[in-house]
């Protein structure tokens, strides 16, 4: 039998992500892949995977989820996000360490408010083909991930792994900061020049706030309006994810990773790649201020994430009181039959 | 009109978005001559590979050259394109042609009368003009295998339309300004349907999946509704392929 994680109850957008999709960007095919990198990095290492290696973008809602493999160790970013596994009581795990589940136990997600997506990574990963390179989905062109899609009740994801070793569980010595107040930093964009002097004071002073209406594909924004010098319209040029272009009302689009390539909005300002997750991370309602770097500031700083986020996933630590559900434990407490059904799943 | 760009007045403009990009513009609007010299160079700085190049995205009039801030940098990268330009007068490129099938039977072109009706032409003569001429592939974007394909006839040249629609069917072939194009899926749009191509435009199962590429030259070709059932059919079965025909220029 494959072993399948399977989504009970799926949340309101959660699909599967890797790193995104490289070298297809000339045919209109977007990056994709999840909106924080360093997170799906993160949650990774606490399983052993790959950095890239595709796990669950979960936006808004957290998911509940059944075990039908013999075992499955899984992790979940984002700070004071929780994994709540169901027939035993107190079985409540945070994110940011390695938890061990056997057949037929569920477990729902819940997402930090302060957060807008988060990820759970499960060792081995899944079972997909990759299309051009990724497992990442793209749902606009309904291709990547499981069936191009975002996750429906009752999808069984197929698994790599039917069992997991028994190796201690794990966490990090110190968790990463998710900037949840830091202004966002930009470098001035590639139309610049369209823009009024004020409307470049404007952006990097005032506060604006994400819309509901945002998506994978942009955060809208508002706040005070940008003007244009005369036409908010250019040739087409192409984007990329952290472009802010602004369309003829004024109010700036955050692209993200599902952008399309092209676009025909000038582009104010790009946010800096390090900083593209720090935006993302927050949810619609939230307030953003920005800052403007150079670019050479901005590489200085990509790197200098890369090293911070390196010096958290080397720091690895045991959990203390483990994260593994005691089956006899459970046999004594007389809390086993709901997962006795769940051990025989064509029995239901 | 666009006028001539002598290979001697050549001037980029070199500006970066971000971290992760360099753009490298060659000028500001819709033009063959533009578009020629930007795929010229698109194609040589994709064969340089250059280190800690990701990619490298022609559009109208520009490229955008993706890198890895952790591998390379803005000033290295701008320091190895450069000379690159230079050269992208000399190389001969490859051309593929293409023929598309397309219906322009009303039931298959939503909007046809109206753009005959707002362009003071009969349907015949839009659609000889619209299948009379052939089209460069600009550069391909909006969704994954959409063509921006230039230039139209003066004659068909419309604005984008003041209320798009919010579904447009996959295979639409549509207008707007002096471009035309192809919906490879179903999107929403404001381009005026003229009519349908029963071809894929995007099939995950060839490599790679867009059947198109910028720099490539296409013919619309008018075909019946029957004829467009049976190819439709056959695209299904899977026993449908366009063979284009390649030159150097």
């Amino acid at each position: 039998m494959t072993p399948v994680l399977k989504a009970c109850v799926p949340g309101v957008h959660t699909s599967v992500q890797d790193f995104g999709r490289t070298g297809y960007r000339h045919l209109g095919v977007p990056t994709s892949g999840a909106l924080c990198r360093s997170d799906l990095r993160l949650a990774n290492r606490l399983v052993g995977n790959c950095a890239s290696t595709a796990g669950l973008e979960i936006i808004f809602q957290g998911p509940t989820f059944q075990v039908l493999a013999d075992s499955m160790r899984i992790a979940l970013s984002g700070t004071g996000g929780t994994i709540q596994v169901s027939g035993m009581p107190g079985a409540t795990f945070p994110a940011w360490q390695s938890v061990h589940l056997v057949r037929g136990q569920k477990f729902k997600i819940t997402i930090a408010p302060s957060l807008a997506c988060c990820y759970l990574a499960i060792q081995g990963g899944f079972d997909l083909a990759p299309v051009m390179g990724s497992l990442s989905t793209y749902t606009r062109a309904a291709f990547g991930g499981y069936r191009g899609r975002i996750l429906a009740p009752g999808d069984e994801i197929p698994l790599r792994l039917n069992s997991v070793d028994d190796s201690p569980e794990r966490t990090f010595a110190a968790l990463p900061d998710p900037a949840k107040d830091a202004p966002v930093r930009i470098t001035w964009g590639q139309q610049v020049e369209y823009f009024t002097a004020s409307s470049r004071e404007t952006f990097i002073s005032r506060e604006y706030t994400i819309l509901p209406t945002s998506d994978r594909m942009g955060y809208r924004l508002s706040g005070a309006a940008l003007k244009h010098k005369d036409s908010f319209n250019i040739v087409s040029d192409a984007t990329c994810a952290g472009a802010i272009q602004v369309p003829g009302d004024g109010a700036p689009i955050v692209l993200l990773t599902d952008c399309q390539t092209t676009g025909g909005y000038p582009k104010i300002a790009t946010v800096i790649s390090s900083d593209v997750e720090v935006l993302a991370r927050r949810p619609p309602g939230s307030k953003v201020r920005f800052s403007a770097v150079s670019v050479s500031d901005a590489e200085i700083i990509a790197r200098d994430h890369d090293i911070a986020i390196g010096a958290i996933e080397s720091n690895l630590i045991s959990v203390s009181h483990g994260s593994r559900l005691d089956v006899d434990a459970l046999y004594e407490a007389n809390l086993i039959s709901g997962m006795f059904d769940a051990e025989n799943p064509q029995s239901d | 009109m666009w006028s001539p760009l002598p290979k001697w007045t050549l001037t980029v403009r070199i500006s970066a978005s971000g971290d992760t990009a360099v753009i490298v513009e060659f000028g500001n609007k819709v033009d063959r001559n533009l578009s020629s010299l930007v795929l010229r160079a698109a194609t040589v700085l994709s064969n340089s590979k250059l280190t800690g190049v990701l990619e490298v995205i022609p559009t109208f009039r520009s490229l955008m050259v993706q890198y890895d801030p952790l591998v390379t940098t803005s000033t290295q990268v701008v320091a190895q394109i450069t000379p690159l330009m230079s050269t992208t007068g000399k190389d001969r490129t490859q051309v593929q042609k293409w023929s598309i099938p397309v219906c322009y039977e009303e039931e298959f072109a939503a909007d046809i009368a109206e753009i005959a009706a707002a362009t003071g032409q009969t349907i015949e003569q839009v659609i000889e003009l619209h299948s009379g001429i052939s089209y460069h592939v600009y550069m391909l974007g909006f969704l994954p295998g959409f063509p921006y394909l230039g230039d139209l006839v003066q004659t068909l040249h419309l604005p984008r339309r003041t209320n798009p629609r919010t579904r447009v069917p996959k295979g639409s072939i549509s207008i707007a300004t002096s471009l035309t194009s192809i919906y490879p899926f179903e999107s929403p749009g404001g381009w005026h349907l003229i009519g349908t191509t029963p071809v894929e435009l995007f099939d995950l199962n060839n490599t790679p999946p867009a059947l198109l590429c910028p720099g490539d030259q296409i013919r619309f070709e008018a075909i019946s509704r029957s004829e467009f059932i049976d190819i439709s059919k056959q695209v299904s079965a899977g026993k449908y392929s366009l063979e284009p025909v390649k030159v150097t220029i």
